[in-house]
């Protein structure tokens, strides 16, 4: 594997392989010191074209735990202001020595133009509304430890509620819950569903309530206010009261459900109730092992292979 | 003489010789002799004067596209007159309709007879320029028609846009009827494409791009139609791209209308399958459609419903097509692989495919006069010589235009223009320009 651009090129197999690399990289994170020499010498650059706190800095500790040297581009204080192209960032940051390049980019496909023009690997850190293939191994890494299944989603159903059709999560989560075995449910207005589902391997419902006593999982999308102004949902209000995850809703979950969200949170929106008081929430376990994933891949991608079991010196 | 005043001396005299000429009235063997910028003799073993070598090949009417971004004024970085009109007679058009949305665009006197004048300069081609339906192209109010008509306008039209305001396109109609001009519609429901990249389908749900909905053309389609019976006034539709627009053309024939269409190669050849590795070099307006489309297309051009192929030639400098795939321009070079995609592609007769590519567009660009004529004594001698058979790879480097945004590179095709006649000067001679 050269390049992590989506779920799709992973495949079964892969997925399995890095979400067991993934517990590897748990434990290491687990220790006094988290930190190991396996990609000593190599450079990661994060190139991020789109605001991101979270996955910016999971990256960068995943990186650095693995003793890579990171730098980090962002728009707001680089050339591309000053109108320089794509590819001539691209190839200026690569002439400096770059072993991967990690992109964020509010356009779908960047980073499959970026892995055209660069011999470095490139991992798709979310594209427009297209993918984002490290929030889907870390939430099916979530869900394997905390729903402890280790060898697959078989007999899972989750439901993937809110604003489908601009989702990067939706569309590297489908893919990776149906490759894992796991039955999966969009729950979402027919305006906040992509145009066309041919080939997508979920079913529908457009009621929260049709979904919420049943699933094993609810995975709860954001939900952007400018959506209003689109005519997509008439209100906040109104979507809250058909698809929010209310107090009385969370009371109907199944005892061992849990709930998942990308962050960030609308609260009172897609998030009507305190997370804190929902027994079920795995929202803070996404984070911690977003770092513990992020390790894998890059691992998996430029390591040699060995290195993992001594510390950093 | 001058041919469209290109300001070529004619004088000489050149003989196509050995090749099969192919017109409106059939196909026969025979060579063609063209002096001062007409034919003169058509027959068996003619001899004396400059020779072309026409063996194997058609000699047929020249070539007109109704479709060409020219981009000079404005956007010369990515083609200028003289560069696309070296591109027209390299894939054997003898006349292009040149659109109007360059910088300035084509909403005064000056600027359609600096176009003109320029491509009279350049002497590949015969350049016609197009007329803005509306000032600015803006939808507002309309351009001085009749002003450019009397210059020797034909084809007006907002292309790059469609006229949005349904009472403004009514009064363009009316208005344009008693000028004998066309009026060309790029149809396109523009607030149903906001932010719109590629084809609304499969495709762009899965990759997370904006759709471009078929119903966004057709919503025009029939709008335009109904507007055409209401005034009696003919409509022209440009590049036609889903199933459905052609068969609403197909019944507005049917019922009489001065309804006519055109269809691009790339909307007979290539799917919305082509955006999944996200390369810009796939990305048109209207947007590449399904097999689907691709199929109605290809019957539409095959049962006469659409009347013409047209390239929507479409420079555009690298850098722009590197760009993301949402900010990217739209558009795609043709002129230099047309015949061969439709020769290769289409599955007609050769002599439909020429109707398609020469007597139909010249009859619809209003200069039947001069091109597209049958290849007879007297007629104007702009003649295509073109190779069927031979098979060769597309390359960019290899293109004439000043761009190379072509999405057939590496393409294996058939059918490859050998000489370009314009106004009895060989401007494309064994596939090189002579200018």
């Amino acid at each position: 594997m050269k390049h992590l651009l989506s779920i799709d090129e992973v495949g079964t197999d892969g997925l399995r392989h890095l979400l067991d690399l993934s517990d590897h990289m748990a434990e290491i994170n687990r220790r006094p010191v988290p930190k190991v020499p396996a990609l000593r010498g190599k450079t990661v650059v994060s190139l991020f074209f789109e605001d991101s706190t979270r996955t910016r800095l999971s990256f960068e500790t995943a990186a650095k735990r693995l003793s890579a040297d990171t730098m980090t581009f962002s728009v707001s204080t680089s050339s591309v202001n000053k109108g320089e192209s794509l590819r001539d960032t691209i190839e200026t940051v690569a002439a400096m020595g770059v072993d991967a390049f990690v992109v964020r980019h509010m356009s779908s496909g960047v980073p499959w133009q970026i892995s055209r023009w660069t011999e470095a690997s490139v991992i798709n850190a979310g594209d427009g509304w297209h993918e984002h293939p490290t929030q889907a191994l870390l939430d099916c890494y979530t869900i394997r430890t905390a729903l402890n299944r280790p060898d697959g989603f078989e007999g899972l159903h989750i439901a993937i509620v809110g604003d489908i059709k601009h989702s990067r999560v939706a569309r590297s989560d489908v893919w990776a819950f149906a490759a894992l075995g796991a039955r999966v449910t969009l729950v979402a207005p027919e305006t906040l569903l992509p145009p066309s589902l041919d080939g997508w391997p979920v079913d529908v419902a457009h009621h929260i309530d049709d979904v919420v006593s049943k699933v094993d999982v609810l995975y709860m999308l954001r939900m952007q206010r400018e959506r209003i102004h689109e005519a997509l949902v008439p209100s906040l209000r109104e979507y809250t009261s058909r698809f929010g995850l209310t107090p009385d809703r969370a009371g109907r979950l199944r005892q061992h459900a849990i709930v998942m969200h990308p962050g960030p949170m609308n609260r009172g929106v897609e998030m009507a109730v305190d997370p804190s008081e929902l027994p079920g929430s795995v929202i803070a376990q996404q984070v911690t092992n977003g770092v513990s994933v992020r390790m894998a891949v890059l691992f998996q991608l430029l390591g040699s292979g060995s290195g993992l079991a001594g510390e950093a010196s | 003489m001058t041919n469209g005043g290109t300001g070529i001396a004619t004088a000489k005299s050149v003989v196509i010789k050995g090749g099969t000429v192919l017109d409106q009235r059939g196909e026969h063997r025979a060579d063609v002799r063209v002096e001062g910028g007409v034919v003169t003799e058509v027959g068996a073993a003619l001899r004396g004067g400059d020779t072309l070598d026409a063996g194997g090949c058609m000699v047929t009417p020249g070539f007109v596209d109704l479709h060409v971004h020219l981009r000079e004024p404005g956007r010369e970085e990515a083609e200028t007159i003289e560069t696309g009109s070296r591109a027209a007679a390299m894939g054997g058009f003898t006349a292009i309709v040149a659109m109007p949305n360059t910088e300035p665009p084509h909403d005064s006197l000056a600027v359609v007879q600096m176009v003109r004048r320029r491509g009279q300069e350049a002497g590949l081609c015969d350049v016609l320029p197009s007329g803005c339906i509306t000032m600015g192209r803006a939808g507002e109010t309309l351009a001085p028609m009749a002003e450019l008509a009397a210059a020797g306008v034909h084809i007006f039209t907002d292309d790059g846009t469609g006229v949005q305001d349904p009472l403004l396109m009514r009064r363009a109609l009316e208005y344009a009827k008693s000028l004998g001009i066309t009026l060309a519609q790029h149809c396109e429901v523009s607030r149903l494409t906001e932010g719109a990249v590629m084809h609304e389908g499969a495709c762009c749900s899965r990759l997370g791009v904006p759709g471009w909905p078929a119903v966004a053309e057709e919503l025009m389609v029939m709008r335009d139609i109904e507007l055409s019976r209401l005034t009696g006034a003919p409509v022209h539709f440009l590049h036609l791209s889903t199933a459905k627009s052609v068969d609403l053309v197909r019944t507005a024939k049917a019922d009489g209308l001065r309804v006519t269409a055109e269809a691009a190669p790339h909307h007979f050849t290539l799917t919305d399958e082509m955006l999944t590795g996200f390369d810009p070099i796939f990305k048109v307006n209207p947007p590449l459609r399904e097999r689907a489309d691709i199929d109605a297309v290809k019957r539409g051009l095959a049962d006469g419903t659409i009347d013409a192929i047209a390239t929507d030639h479409a420079p555009h400098p690298a850098e722009l097509k590197e760009m993301p795939l949402d900010q990217a321009p739209p558009g795609m070079l043709g002129l230099e692989t047309s015949l061969a995609l439709s020769i290769s592609e289409l599955g007609l007769e050769l002599r439909h495919v020429v109707a398609l590519l020469s007597w139909r567009p010249a009859a619809i660009a209003g200069v039947a006069d001069r091109h597209g004529r049958a290849i007879e004594v007297g007629a104007p001698a702009n003649i295509t010589v073109f190779d069927p058979d031979l098979a060769w790879t597309v390359s960019p480097a290899r293109l004439a235009s000043k761009s190379r945004n072509t999405p057939y590179a590496g393409r294996a095709v058939r059918g490859k223009v050998r000489h370009t006649v314009l106004c009895g000067v060989p401007v494309v001679i064994d596939g090189e320009a002579q200018r």
